[in-house]
């Protein structure tokens, strides 16, 4: 491989590890594991970072382009150093995620889809994360689920990760 | 916690856990993995497992309710290649929350479940499809897998037999649509998750064009226990042609969400009292009783409904995936459907124009209906945008958005006439 190493040695040995799942001659498999584990040492997906992706696995970019786009969990654009994704469907809204929504706003003074002037923090909009029953549910970072996001807890957060 | 309390009624899955003994010694301790050894050591022949699955009249817990034991018998016997069993734990219909609480609190009833059902259609290779926003259920899922691998239950020659079944956890990254089986299979070879073309079905044509069952968590969960207990004493626990107990993630207006196991035809007004009757002493006004996918119905028919396949077909809706969404007399509905209408436009695939742009046609004119900007004529148009989408698509998202929005419309056509016509809401908005 003749590109520069976009990834860090632990960050590839965790790709190929990956590929082992699955058949050989079926790499391409692993792309959204490849994908995840880039994505989180890089903060966020660029073309750069997604055709380093292809070139580990073989595929042609296009390919990688087109799940790192169709997957909403990817992110093709910087974000804050916390991405928070609030699920606000019909049964997290029923237990209160539009006031979540509308705290986390304003606390942090963006809306959906927007960063903190400091970088520090990404808000988005989530859709059903299969975890209704602790409505109103967010997401830091894509892997860490908060549960009953009340304003306390919010406020909680909010300070913990200041 | 959702399902770490007392009021499950006969629960096969749920039952005896603390939220600390998911570990495989816990899970032994319990009786797990003996239906596993049952079959390896008395060499119960494959076909009798598919009979006792038959007879148990298990159905698809995913959504569909398809019967598992037929979906099993769809596997072509006498080919001699690679076949793959999926798990499918892409949970994402809103409202359903069962298969987080198995895969983090009794890991080891889904791989037993697998091991049983790879042994049944004779595949190789296995696949755990894990929702994208439940990372912990994965790492769980690695941590139980690695168990398993472990003791000999998971791997080459399990239990000394001439049975081998590699399984593996894959995690996805935030799609629906990929709890769509063949949605799923594609996004597991690494492409888009889009809905395939059916037939071929995937048991003729799966993961990598080979032989394929694709079964949800809840559903392989079930198997250990009939396979020990014999199918007939499944079926007899619940109703005829709905077999078992269910497990009901109820969640919305109601003091205690969380998820149930039931006998299947338990009466709903027994489910809502399990989970605390309505939040706040609010009247009970409507119930999704499957997902956010299926109809909605009132309250006084939900009222007067078992939780079964049939009762609920009868009454009007699905049961679908046991996702039960409560909501009390605060709810504007026009509201509620909008918020659904965004859902599913959002998540369509795109793949198919009638889905693509119907739910697009969907969620702005119920747009401007929210907003004061209705037309009286929308609510015809609601109507046939929908007929238009249910049935002209290649998978079911499409008549998942329409269904939402006729049966709305049908049940409270009044509160869309309101805001169409006085350009306000007949109820006070919720928070």
């Amino acid at each position: 491989m003749n590109a520069p190493m976009i990834l860090s040695p632990e960050a590839l040995a965790k790709i190929d590890k990956a590929t082992t799942k699955y058949p050989p001659g079926q790499k391409r498999s692993a792309v959204m594991a490849a994908l995840t584990i880039a994505q989180d040492e890089k903060g966020w997906l660029s073309t750069e970072t997604m055709d380093f992706v292809a070139q580990c696995l073989g595929m042609p970019p296009i390919a990688v382009y087109e799940v790192a786009t169709f997957y909403s969990m990817y992110d093709l654009q910087p974000v804050g150093k916390y991405k928070i994704s609030l699920c606000t469907n019909l049964p997290c809204a029923l237990s209160g995620a539009n006031a979540a929504a509308d705290y986390l706003k304003k606390k942090l003074a963006i809306d959906f889809n927007e960063t903190t002037g400091d970088g520090q923090f990404t808000l988005k909009q989530g859709e059903c994360f299969g975890a209704c029953g602790d409505a109103p549910v967010l997401l830091v970072n894509n892997k860490r689920m908060c549960s009953f996001m009340t304003r306390e807890k919010l406020e909680k957060l909010l300070a913990e990760l200041k | 916690m959702t399902c770490l309390h007392g009021r499950h009624i006969n629960p096969i899955i749920l039952a005896g856990l603390d939220g600390n003994n998911w570990c495989i010694g816990d899970y032994m301790r319990r009786g797990g993995y003996s239906a596993l050894k049952k079959v390896l050591s008395e060499k119960i022949p494959p076909e009798q497992i598919v009979n006792e699955l038959k007879k148990s009249a298990l159905r698809g817990r995913g959504g569909a309710g398809f019967p598992t034991g037929l979906k099993w018998s769809f596997m072509p016997k006498s080919f001699t290649g690679e076949k793959y069993l999926i798990c499918n734990s892409d949970e994402g219909e809103p409202g359903t929350f069962k298969d987080r609480d198995i895969m983090r609190y009794n890991p080891h009833s889904v791989i037993e479940g697998m091991a049983i059902a790879a042994y049944a259609m004779g595949a190789k290779t296995g696949y755990n499809y894990v929702h994208g926003e439940v990372w912990d259920c994965y790492e769980r899922m690695e941590v139980a897998l690695e168990e398993a691998r472990a003791a000999g239950f998971v791997g080459d020659n399990i239990l000394g037999s001439d049975f081998s079944f590699q399984l593996y956890n894959h995690h996805g990254y935030g799609a629906y649509i990929c709890g769509e089986e063949t949605a799923l299979l594609d996004s597991l070879e690494g492409k888009k998750g889009m809905p395939r073309f059916k037939p071929p079905f995937p048991a003729s044509y799966g993961l990598y064009g080979k032989p394929t069952t694709v079964n949800n968590t809840e559903t392989l969960a079930c198997v250990p226990w009939i396979v020990l207990n014999g199918g007939e004493k499944f079926l007899s626990m619940g109703r005829p042609n709905s077999g078992g107990t269910k497990i009901f993630s109820v969640c919305g207006h109601v003091n205690q969400p969380g998820n149930y196991e039931v006998p299947l035809g338990t009466p709903f007004a027994k489910l809502l009292e399990l989970a605390g009757g309505m939040r706040g002493g609010k009247k009970f006004k409507a119930c999704i009783p499957g997902g956010s996918s299926m109809p909605v119905l009132p309250a006084h028919i939900m009222l007067a409904t078992d939780m079964d396949y049939d009762s609920i077909a009868k009454a009007g809706s699905m049961l679908g995936s046991g996702g039960v969404i409560i909501m009390d007399e605060t709810v504007c509905m026009v509201k509620a459907l909008l918020r659904l209408s965004y859902f599913y436009f959002e998540e369509s695939c795109g793949q198919c124009t009638p889905c693509r742009e119907g739910t697009g046609w969907l969620y702005r004119v119920v747009n401007r209906i929210e907003h004061g900007q209705g037309k009286q004529e929308d609510l015809d148009l609601l109507v046939n945008v929908a007929d238009n989408i249910a049935g002209r698509t290649i998978c079911a998202l499409g008549d998942a958005a329409a269904l939402p929005v006729k049966s709305f419309i049908t049940h409270f056509r009044e509160e869309f006439e309101h805001h169409i016509e006085s350009k306000q809401c007949l109820v006070p908005t919720y928070a």
